[in-house]
């Protein structure tokens, strides 16, 4: 994370991905499926907010962790930001896939279970930032909104990964399938949408590492 | 022989099951999904830029307290 900060390469790298999974995504063939058609090309910016959203979020409860071990305030910054981005990558998600729902399954919200897990677990993020909120005590703050972090985290793995796969979902790879089995063959999607979830997630990094030296800034100003 | 046949037929019949799906071909191939890829650049390259900036920015305040 400190090297992150001071580093900028993986900020170019942001760049060329993104600019590359524009073009690629936008003319590379794709797999002509029923249904889906041309609308096959949103896996390279629906989906990735999830992978992304999954990565901070993955980031914001390791350095929750590590706030807990050694109490210094920057896990907690850290923590906290990567969360904030996590959310804002999730909420995108959700509305993405809305209007991809609408034109696919007919509307905007069919209850699919991977839907609705998903809304739960951003809301169970959302409480997150409530929890914050309400204590006014800076330590105990941190404590333990890192500890409802980790618990967060791990109550969002069942409900993305395992439940929506032992029900029938409108998902692919869900409903007893492994992931991705219906674009699994084709290499010219996955050609590019693996470097989208990278540049997507690197994308939302940048900000937060942004967000970070703010919040870094006026700690020091209030140390001070 | 009959396996054949019927081999041939299929491969036909999942030619023609893919010629049904309706796909954006027409609008691709008079360029115009350049158009679509050249704004959505511009738009990208306008974020990255402000992002560079607010980069520079924010590393020159903590400079700037660093050395207070």
């Amino acid at each position: 994370m400190g090297y992150l900060l001071k580093k900028d390469w993986w900020k170019w790298l942001c760049v060329v991905l993104l600019t590359y999974t524009v073009i690629g995504g936008l003319l590379f063939p794709v797999p002509k499926l029923p249904i889906l058609n041309e609308t096959i090309r949103s896996l390279h910016f629906h989906v990735p907010m999830w992978f992304g959203m999954i990565l901070l979020f993955l980031g914001s409860v390791i350095h929750a962790i590590k706030h807990l071990r050694t109490g210094e305030i920057k896990y907690d910054i850290y923590s906290f930001q990567l969360a904030n981005m996590g959310i804002a990558f999730g909420v995108l998600g959700i509305l993405t896939g809305m209007i991809w729902a609408n034109f696919t399954w007919g509307e905007p919200w069919s209850n699919d279970p991977k839907q609705n897990a998903s809304a739960i677990s951003l809301l169970i993020y959302l409480a997150y930032f409530v929890l914050r909120g309400s204590i006014q005590d800076e330590q105990q703050r941190n404590r333990i909104s890192a500890v409802f972090n980790i618990f967060a985290f791990f109550l969002m793995i069942p409900l993305l990964f395992i439940l929506p796969r032992m029900s029938d979902s409108l998902h692919p790879g869900n409903g007893g399938n492994p992931g991705f089995n219906a674009y699994d063959l084709d290499s010219n999607l996955r050609k590019v949408f693996y470097l989208a979830v990278i540049g997507w997630t690197l994308l939302g990094y940048w900000i937060t590492t942004i967000a970070i030296r703010l919040s870094l800034t006026k700690q020091k100003l209030e140390d001070a | 022989m009959l396996k054949y046949i019927f081999g041939i037929l299929m491969l036909i019949g999942t030619q023609f099951a893919h010629a049904q799906v309706e796909m954006a071909d027409d609008f691709r191939g008079e360029g115009k999904i350049y158009v679509v890829i050249a704004i959505i650049l511009v738009i990208l390259a306008g974020f990255f830029f402000l992002l560079f900036k607010l980069d520079k920015r924010s590393k020159r305040l903590e400079r700037e307290i660093e050395e207070k």
